[in-house]
């Protein structure tokens, strides 16, 4: 089974972080990935950039409407994801767990199996 | 999440919130500063023990006031005869808590905390130190380091202008949608001057004061997260980001400064660039254009641009012209003529900016402008009397030394007689 990883912080805390101390976390958070990318079970990885830089399209009256930022306000954010091919949920939570460990956001990793995944487009 | 240091950095991300609700309760600046400075002490203890709260704006909020709360009490108890508004004011406080405190007010504090350090009676230098210490919390000394005055003359400072704050008085009621808008412009300028006290630096301070962009961002980032619908808002954040995205580039090896056109541009900040790249992309949607979103949308022509000959000066040009019309300013004129000059050729240039010289006639740029359109017109002569002038007007060795190298080029193109370089 194919898991998604999906991190949920703070932005408010993460932006905090000096340019010194994002790195390490960085660092340390490749660094986890790094068995399981040999192992040939990581699939791609993505860190995406603040809320602040995304737009939301949603139909309003069956008209699609462009607004900024992300719909809900809430405490977290999505930060980013991992994909993972795992043989249960245990595999995944380890994988998250380790992850949490390195990451002093105070925030969380949600554990979604995948459903539709297509491997085969590839940007250049 | 034991480690001082990330404490340190989650309180700091809180603070703006934090400070801003307790100035909204205690309604006195220095009050709210010591009961914040109280909880972090708490924070500190107390963190590494038990574990970071999950919110910890509502921890230092809730133990702040508490603390404050005592504070004042204990002064009420040393007055020797307590004034009895003064001890009905105090039960009335702790019994709308609940209404004075509430998170959902936080915009419009953390604006107001902003807000409060922009009074125009401050110069700007004084509205910046403010907002870097009650807002950002840097230290003191950190921020005197950063304006290059000792510490005891910063501190000076910043008690005097807090003493104007107080003097002023705030309005603490909700804000209407016009005095929010006028709010949030006069803070966005306030992040803007932050950023170019940062930024419009000679080399050997470069590092001191890198660190005023760095919060002048961090800030400008906090307004969009308040204000996500806001195009010049999000003009502002994107304008710092591409602007500091050439950090890495804008000093070599010895600290002199390069221009553009010399920078590496494989040093620029590719995720900086690309988090302004899309806020430009998303302010203009808007329609509704404004000052910053026009100069966020010049920097993105730079920042896109991988070459300095593939920037697209024909729509920087157009985009300076939308500047003029809505900030006019000889500076911004004589910026539009660098685009000119590339596009339509050195003499529609010069012809110009002759006619803000009597403006300009002290500006650096000015003049350095003006040689190296008279060098490309083959006027040597006047160029050298041009180049002589911006010498003269330098504010930094970095500045002079770019021109003598005109002036040396002149020469050994033997476009003018040599002289006596006079000694600087």
């Amino acid at each position: 089974m194919l898991y998604a990883i999906l991190c949920y912080a703070s932005e408010d805390v993460v932006s905090s972080w000096s340019k010194a101390q994002d790195d390490e976390v960085m660092a340390k958070l490749l660094n986890v990935q790094e068995k399981y990318a040999k192992a040939g079970r990581l699939g791609p990885v993505a860190r995406l950039l603040p809320t602040t830089a995304a737009t939301t399209l949603r139909r309003v009256k069956g008209e699609a409407v462009v607004i900024d930022g992300p719909f809900a306000e809430t405490k977290e954010q999505f930060l980013g994801f991992y994909t993972l091919e795992c043989a249960d949920l245990d595999e995944a939570v380890d994988f998250a767990r380790e992850l949490s460990e390195v990451n002093p956001s105070g925030g969380s990793y949600e554990i979604r199996p995948v459903s539709v995944f297509d491997p085969t487009r590839v940007l250049k | 999440m034991t480690d001082l240091s990330w404490i340190s950095s989650a309180i700091s991300a809180a603070r703006p919130q934090a400070m801003g609700a307790l100035l909204r309760y205690f309604r006195d600046l220095d009050t709210a500063e010591e009961a914040f400075q109280d909880a972090c002490l708490r924070a500190l203890k107390n963190w590494p023990q038990n574990g970071p709260p999950r919110d910890p704006a509502a921890w230092l909020i809730f133990v702040g006031r508490n603390s404050g709360i005592d504070a004042v009490r204990k002064r009420a108890k040393q007055a020797p005869m307590p004034e009895e508004d003064q001890i009905s004011d105090l039960e009335d406080a702790e019994s709308d808590i609940a209404e004075r405190l509430d998170g959902a007010h936080y915009r419009d504090d953390i604006l107001r905390l902003l807000f409060i350090c922009c009074h125009p009676d401050l110069p700007p230098t004084q509205q910046i130190a403010v907002a870097l210490r009650i807002v950002s919390g840097i230290t003191v000394k950190q921020i005197a380091r950063a304006f290059l005055v000792g510490e005891s003359a910063m501190e000076q400072r910043i008690t005097r202008a807090k003493a104007r704050i107080a003097d002023a008085g705030v309005a603490f009621e909700t804000p209407g949608a016009v005095e929010r808008s006028e709010r949030l412009a006069a803070v966005a300028a306030m992040v803007y001057l932050i950023f170019n006290e940062g930024y419009s630096t000679n080399s050997g301070e470069a590092p001191a004061r890198a660190p005023l962009c760095e919060e002048a961002i961090r800030l400008a980032r906090l307004l969009l997260r308040l204000f996500q619908t806001e195009p010049e808002i999000m003009g502002l954040t994107a304008l710092l980001l591409l602007q500091h995205a050439r950090a890495p580039a804008r000093f070599d090896e010895n600290g002199e400064i390069v221009l553009l056109d010399d920078q590496d541009r494989s040093l620029w900040s590719r995720k900086m660039i690309d988090e302004g790249l899309a806020l430009v992309d998303k302010a203009l949607r808007h329609q509704k254009p404004g000052p910053y979103q026009v100069q966020a949308a010049i920097a993105a022509l730079h920042a896109r641009a991988a070459t300095p000959e593939d920037t697209d000066w024909t729509e920087i040009d157009l985009l300076y012209s939308l500047l003029e019309r809505m900030q006019p300013s000889p500076v911004v004129t004589l910026n539009r003529a660098v685009a000119v000059a590339k596009v339509r050729g050195p003499e529609a240039a010069l012809a110009m900016i002759e006619p803000l010289g009597e403006r300009l006639s002290g500006y650096f740029h000015f003049f350095g402008l003006k040689g190296g359109l008279l060098m490309q017109l083959d006027r040597g002569e006047e160029a050298r009397v041009a180049f002589d002038r911006a010498i003269a007007l330098a504010n930094t060795a970095a500045e002079a030394a770019h021109i003598r190298m005109h002036i040396d080029r002149l020469m050994r193109d033997g476009a003018v007689r040599p002289t006596v370089q006079k000694a600087n």
